[in-house]
């Protein structure tokens, strides 16, 4: 596999006065490939959010690297955007004016202010808000707002997208638009991306593979599914697609059987991380098969 | 199926608006009515004073003595007998001064110390320790640094109005919601990007409660201060007037103070919520 995103050893701990060391992450190891769509899931305390902070740059891990395009991750930087789970625009800017922002960080020493103007247009027009850019946020829906945090992220043409629960804080209908809007996105601009997320629908729809995180503390890559479903990929016809029952099947029993007890998780100790088998391709004239597809599309 | 489910009875269009009108209008009619109502009661109160101390002025004697004095506020006639309007546009000028300057100094001060902890460390407990003494007790060090009245008064109320300032500007930096800081890191901006983007819009609610506390203090102290260094101002024309026993021109020297003060409340509220962002 081309190593893109390179994740090797790393783990956190966190160390209070007066209490004893936290394991946050433990025995992380993960590769990315370029183009991948990778989702991160876990119970909420599992440190996936952490695990994501560490790429971005946010936090340091405590031992480990992190490499992302060879290089060690030793701080937050426009290669690798992040998209916030409560969309985090300045309240004070206009829509333009937000992803204008970081163009302008990104590329203001190289470029004319017009093409500068055109990113930014192009950024707004990607997600289907150029006709929002002179709104204030607080003008806009939940989910416009959003989008307006991918365009900020995608303007800066960033290597690798980091999403923190992108879609958490919307409404059903609004977050399986917006996920639609996300594969096509990330088809026209072949983005890697690195999504956490607590959705099993979302990070089967969306993902190329599933890592797994097992429950904290000292949480760990429990196991990774690869998802060979066929893109594009149509939610509608995924509904009743056996192998995406199959893999949503597969999350749903590491999540709730598994490790449905966070106390038990503690009981089942090391888990080597396990990649496990892609469901197998089904008859192509299964008639429960929306799709006559190829099956396994994993990118490796 | 009729239609006999919907919610509203149909109203002629004039009582509608009518009614509209009427909804929009209560509210403020009824704090307009509020208002007169208390003053009312006061001026009644203040007539039943004056009844009973004779050496009280009443309100229309009062009103009288003001009728005269606004007829000419701004007569000239050499330093110690000026128009009230001279006294008040000369108080006016040292909050003026004394307050800007203060600013120019205060919300710096307060940016520094919310952004770095080290100096917020080194400065809140020499803040915490001159916040609470009286500006007054600053005026003897005025007149020795500048040995004239006026700057003194002026060094009083700089001293009076830095503190809510740089206390409010330090509170709102710290406070400012790290989201708008995860982004500007992510985006890696560069130190002079996240004052003038991210900080100072942020913060601006806070510096302009701690502005419009600060003139809201200084034109209390500028009425004592003056009182103490004489020369031209609403202070002490009101202490003049006192040496004169015109008590009216007391209480219309109150009057007038408490409208100022109210207006530049006022003027500041407006500025507050034209700067202030809505998170939603």
């Amino acid at each position: 596999m081309q190593k893109f995103l390179s994740i090797e050893a790393v783990q956190q701990v966190y160390t209070a006065r007066g209490k004893p060391p936290f394991v946050a992450l433990r025995d992380i190891n993960l590769d990315v490939a370029p183009g991948e769509f990778v989702s991160l899931i876990g119970h909420s305390g599992c440190g996936k959010s952490t695990l994501l902070n560490l790429i971005a740059g946010l936090a340091r891990p405590t031992s480990g690297v992190l490499l992302c395009a060879e290089r060690e991750i030793s701080g937050p930087g426009p290669d690798r955007a992040v998209v916030f789970q409560n969309h985090s625009l300045l309240p004070w800017l206009t829509c333009f004016q937000n992803v204008h922002l970081a163009v302008e960080r990104v590329f203001g020493a190289t470029e004319s202010r017009v093409r500068l103007a055109e990113r930014t247009r192009a950024a707004l027009d990607l997600v289907g808000l150029s006709a929002a850019q002179d709104k204030l946020p607080r003008e806009i829906s939940g989910g416009m707002k959003q989008r307006v945090g991918i365009a900020r992220a995608l303007a800066i043409e960033p290597r690798v997208l980091l999403m923190d629960e992108p879609f958490g804080a919307l409404d059903a209908l609004t977050r399986a638009h917006l996920q639609d809007e996300l594969l096509r996105i990330v088809a026209d601009t072949r983005s890697t991306v690195v999504m956490v997320t607590h959705d099993v629908d979302e990070a089967v729809l969306l993902s190329d593979r599933i890592v797994m995180l097992t429950n904290g503390p000292a949480a760990t890559i429990g196991a990774i599914l690869p998802v060979p479903l066929p893109r594009p990929r149509d939610r509608v016809a995924l509904a009743s697609h056996p192998q995406y029952l199959a893999c949503r099947a597969a999350v749903v029993d590491f999540l709730h059987r598994r490790y449905g007890n966070p106390a038990a998780a503690r009981e089942a100790g090391a888990d080597t991380p396990a990649t496990v088998p892609a469901p197998a391709p089904l008859p192509a004239n299964d008639p429960a098969a929306g799709l006559d597809q190829p099956a396994v599309l994993h990118r490796a | 199926m009729s239609v006999s489910t919907s919610s509203s009875l149909p109203l002629a269009p004039g009582a509608a608006r009518l009614h509209a009108l009427r909804a929009a209008c209560e509210p403020s009619l009824r704090s307009l009515l509020g208002a007169l109502a208390g003053f009312a009661v006061f001026v009644l109160a203040w007539q039943c004073v004056s009844l009973l101390i004779p050496a009280f002025p009443s309100p229309s004697v009062t009103w009288h003595a003001a009728v005269e004095l606004f007829a000419d506020p701004f007569y000239d006639n050499g330093p110690n007998d000026k128009g009230i309007g001279w006294n008040v546009l000369a108080s006016l000028r040292r909050v003026g001064i004394g307050f800007g300057l203060a600013a120019l100094i205060g919300i710096p001060a307060g940016f520094v110390m919310g952004r770095y902890a080290a100096a917020g460390a080194m400065a809140a407990p020499v803040v915490s320790l001159l916040r609470p003494v009286s500006p007054l007790a600053w005026l003897p060090l005025g007149l020795l640094l500048f040995k004239a009245a006026d700057p003194a008064a002026i060094w009083a109320i700089f001293i009076c109005s830095i503190w809510p300032m740089v206390i409010n500007t330090a509170a709102g930096v710290a406070r400012v919601p790290q989201d708008y800081l995860n982004v500007a890191r992510v985006l890696n901006l560069s130190e002079w990007t996240v004052m003038t983007r991210v900080l100072l819009p942020a913060v601006l609610p806070h510096i302009l409660t701690g502005v419009r506390l600060s003139i809201g203090t200084a034109w209390l102290v500028i009425v004592a201060a003056e009182m103490l260094t004489g020369g031209t101002g609403i202070g002490f024309w009101l202490w003049d007037e006192w040496n004169n026993l015109k008590v009216e021109h007391i209480v219309i020297a109150i009057f007038v103070i408490g409208a100022v003060g109210l207006l530049l409340e006022l003027a500041l509220l407006r500025l507050a919520r034209r700067f202030t962002y809505a998170e939603e």
